[in-house]
């Protein structure tokens, strides 16, 4: 359910009524973007069903990847305290 | 593609996947909630990376699975009236009603076309000004903003064509009546991402609260699935039940304030509404608000609003709940088919049966399953 | 990928799938043309029971018959196709190159050298005469580029509403003049699995060209004819093995790689294995694909075209089809195995596996 993916806003297309240009992949959709605070060109939204449901935050994106990346690296200290505990 | 590509990486994959099987031996079920995240896990192949011992249950959130035949029978029958366009997303338009489906209903000569957007089917409302446009509002709290904002624009521009036939659905409802179903035996929930843009964190929180399960709201891509896997294992393991976001890059702890207004400004809960497969559920069901009436497609038109039972055969309450797997129904393969679905799990590619049928064939679960019952 | 072991599940499905196909449908839906489950149901439910023959039965892209003379027994390819593309003009083409395209592959995915079709036009009147100038012309070049030519032809105009603008039957006759036997039935483990180029251009340019979904993008049709390319491999695999050591030639057309690969797996018994992560998609197909919920394995191909070869001429072959202009993104997408039988499965760039099926019907945007 609720497919949505991530593009990048290329265009304000039209300020009063909110809608703006976004791009994902090389291809481009006008979408609408009232239910966020304000939009920007550049910022990334999620996009669902012709609709903005939120920004991404990209701190928060670098934060996961960053755990992510922590969990998929220090398997051999894992492995060193699993031994040290058996 | 940024914000989708890093989290694709099959090498972390492999890693995230061994430390989950190296946290526990125990045997977990852990549920994700939505239908998107069972395509991820069938289209990426996740349970095959994932340990033996941590089993994924796949639950009832697909609105194409869960809506009910009578109400399918009623978009259905809108569909046929003269001078009507019915906009439907392209998820509903091989549904099975009762009888028929909307495709079926197109082949027959009703004008029904599939839209990305409410606001495409307001467009075409304005551009057919002699006829009436219906659009088929499906979908849970992600998706009720979207059709509540083009109600709100259509009253803006006056627009006197257009209605909406609204079969929008909560979430939280149906978790806490699957949690407290007696047959239930679950550890932990992967959450909606998706619909926690629009409600945020705390109305899972009964979840940890109440019943002491631990959520962690996901996001869809395979990474972010495989990690939210890990931090429900790793709550369990340290005895924690806690709401936690994986998500974070999406979903803040609020939610969408502004999409809440909308959805509240334009919807009312109902009564009850029903569920395929898990029955009638008390304020699951959303309605346009009095002061919209004039864009509800229900008042507008009459239908026969029956409601139609689930087969008898179909099991599908048993699989939405994790009590029973896909191939344990006895119809599943025989009489239900992608093809020709009896129950709502074979409906959409994000049912649990129909991911089984067209992705899963080769799973390890079911071969474990297999190895059990001596096959 | 690991060891197949069967299951109460995978039993199950088998069955249900090795079904004999019959037509339970009361009308026809568009999920009858749309290349999947429902389409095959049609033609083996339905056309099949009324019109079987050992020719037909073979259900290939082309039939290929001998012709007794006195001299020699020619071996011939004859096949037919109707275009009904909306929109008529689209980014790389249109409904008249299609037309002749069309035909002059599904003449060369048997290794037929295509020599000559017909043309049969259904036109809604009030259809513009410079419309239709521009699709002749367009014909006639790419008639022209595959070195074929229309030499019958037939005209019909019917009220407005009783067809969308302009129809186009075409039908092509060859001659083939290899040794060789190329059937989908002829997969055999150990044979590899090629493919010509990206995926999905075709069907992602028509999809976006009608408008509906509003969505923009630069992407066009890879409409083209493949009989050079086909001619080219058949001189590669002739130059190392012999004709033969190509076994199956298929243009992934409507239902997209996905469905070509099932049919192949069907007809030969054998599992086929591809490797996600192998197979190209531009960007932009991507893109949409990611937006609307699709899968770019099903979405149509025009000037692609699927090869399953011998082990041994897999590497220069795949060398030589990327000298030809029609297949510079050639690459190995899998191989072939004996188990599980009828089955294409895929190692996903994620790490895991999957199944990958023909859907029912037409590929629906899945949003909600």
């Amino acid at each position: 359910m609720c497919l949505a993916i991530p593009g990048k806003i290329v265009e304000i297309v039209d300020h009063e009524n909110s809608i703006a240009k976004v791009e994902v992949g090389g291809v481009r959709r006008n979408i609408n973007t009232g239910m966020l605070d304000d939009a920007r060109v550049g910022d990334y939204v999620l996009i669902h069903v012709g609709f903005a449901m939120s920004r991404i935050d990209e701190k928060q994106a670098q934060e996961t990847l960053r755990i992510l990346e922590e969990l998929g690296s220090y398997m051999e200290e894992f492995e060193q305290f699993k031994t040290a505990m058996e | 593609m940024k914000f989708i590509d890093e989290y694709r990486r099959s090498d972390l994959a492999h890693t995230l996947a061994e430390k989950i099987a190296a946290m526990t031996d125990k045997r977990l079920k852990i549920m994700e909630v939505c239908g998107g995240h069972t395509h991820a896990i069938f289209k990426y192949g996740i349970e095959d990376l994932l340990p033996l011992n941590i089993e994924m249950i796949h639950g009832p959130g697909c609105p194409v699975c869960v809506i009910p035949l009578g109400r399918v029978d009623d978009a259905i029958s809108i569909a046929l009236q003269t001078d009507v366009i019915f906009t439907t997303f392209g998820d509903a338009m091989r549904v099975p009603g009762s009888k028929t489906s909307l495709l079926d209903a197109k082949a027959a000569g009703a004008d029904v076309r599939m839209v990305y957007s409410p606001l495409d089917a307001l467009r075409i409302a304005k551009k057919n000004p002699d006829r009436h446009t219906v659009f088929l509002a499906l979908g849970f709290e992600t998706t009720a903003p979207s059709t509540a904002m083009t109600v709100l624009q259509a009253d803006k521009e006056g627009v006197e064509n257009f209605s909406v036939f609204c079969n929008h659905i909560t979430i939280v409802p149906a978790l806490k009546a699957m949690l407290d179903s007696p047959d239930l035996k679950l550890d932990g929930f992967l959450g909606p991402g998706h619909v926690s843009t629009v409600i945020g964190l705390r109305p899972y929180q009964f979840v940890a609260r109440d019943y002491g399960k631990p959520v962690a709201v996901s996001g869809f891509e395979p990474l972010d699935v495989l990690q939210s896997v890990y931090m429900v294992v790793k709550q369990i393991v340290e005895g924690r039940a806690e709401i936690e976001n994986q998500y974070g890059r999406a979903v803040s702890p609020d939610g969408n304030r502004k999409a809440l207004e909308v959805l509240f400004e334009v919807f009312e809960p109902r009564d009850f509404f029903e569920w395929r497969g898990l029955g009638s559920i008390a304020h699951s069901g959303m309605k346009l608000r009095g002061k919209y009436a004039r864009f509800d497609a229900e008042l507008k038109f009459s239908i026969p609003g029956l409601r139609v039972a689930d087969p008898k055969a179909c099991q599908c309450g048993e699989i939405l709940k994790g009590v029973k797997k896909p191939w344990e129904c006895k119809v599943f393969g025989t009489a239900c088919t992608p093809e020709t679905p009896i129950g709502s799990c074979m409906v959409s590619s994000e049912g649990a049966c129909a991911a089984y049928y067209n992705f899963g064939r080769l799973s390890k679960v079911a071969e474990r399953h297999g190895a059990q019952a001596g096959v | 990928m690991k060891q197949f072991a069967t299951s109460p599940l995978f039993e199950r499905v088998e069955r249900a799938r090795r079904r004999k196909p019959k037509i339970k449908d009361t009308h026809i839906t568009l999920a009858h043309g749309s290349g999947g489950k429902a389409m095959h149901e049609l033609i083996e439910g339905l056309f099949l029971e009324y019109l079987r023959n050992p020719l037909l039965e073979k259900l290939e892209d082309q039939a290929v018959f001998e012709i007794a003379s006195n001299h020699a027994r020619p071996r011939l390819a004859f096949t037919t196709d109707s275009y009904v593309v909306d929109p008529i003009f689209f980014p790389g083409g249109d409904i008249g190159s299609l037309a002749v395209h069309g035909t002059v592959n599904d003449l060369a995915m048997s290794g037929a050298r295509p020599l000559y079709l017909s043309a049969g036009f259904i036109i809604e009147e009030g259809f513009p005469i410079a419309d239709l100038k521009r699709i002749l012309s367009s014909m006639r070049e790419a008639a022209l580029e595959a070195g074929v030519e229309v030499v019958t032809g037939d005209t019909k105009v019917v009220q407005r509403g009783s067809a969308d603008k302009l129809f186009i039957n075409t039908a092509g006759i060859g001659v083939i003049e290899h040794a060789g036997h190329i059937s989908a039935s002829r997969a055999e483990a150990g044979d590899k699995v090629i493919l010509s180029g990206a995926i999905g251009d075709h069907g992602t340019t028509i999809m976006i060209a009608r408008g509906e979904l509003e969505l923009e993008t630069e992407i066009e049709s890879d409409t083209a004819p493949l009989n050079s390319l086909v001619r080219e491999m058949l001189d590669e695999a002739d130059s190392i093995a012999g004709v033969r050591a190509i076994h199956c030639l298929r243009d992934p057309t409507r239902g997209g790689v996905a469905t070509t690969l099932n049919e192949i797996a069907l007809a030969s018994e054998v599992c086929i294995q591809i490797y996600e992560d192998s197979i190209p998609v531009r960007r932009e197909v991507r893109g949409a694909c990611e937006i609307l919920g699709l899968d770019p394995l099903y979405v149509a191909n025009e000037g692609k075209l699927i090869a399953i070869v011998a082990d041994e001429i897999a590497q220069p072959m795949v060398m030589r089809m990327k000298e030809n202009v029609n297949g510079r993104d050639t690459c190995i997408i899998g191989e072939v195995k004996i188990e599980p039988p009828g089955i294409v499965a895929m190692q996903t760039g994620f790490g895991g596996a999957r199944i990958v099926d023909m859907l029912v019907g037409e590929q629906l945007p899945r949003i909600c």
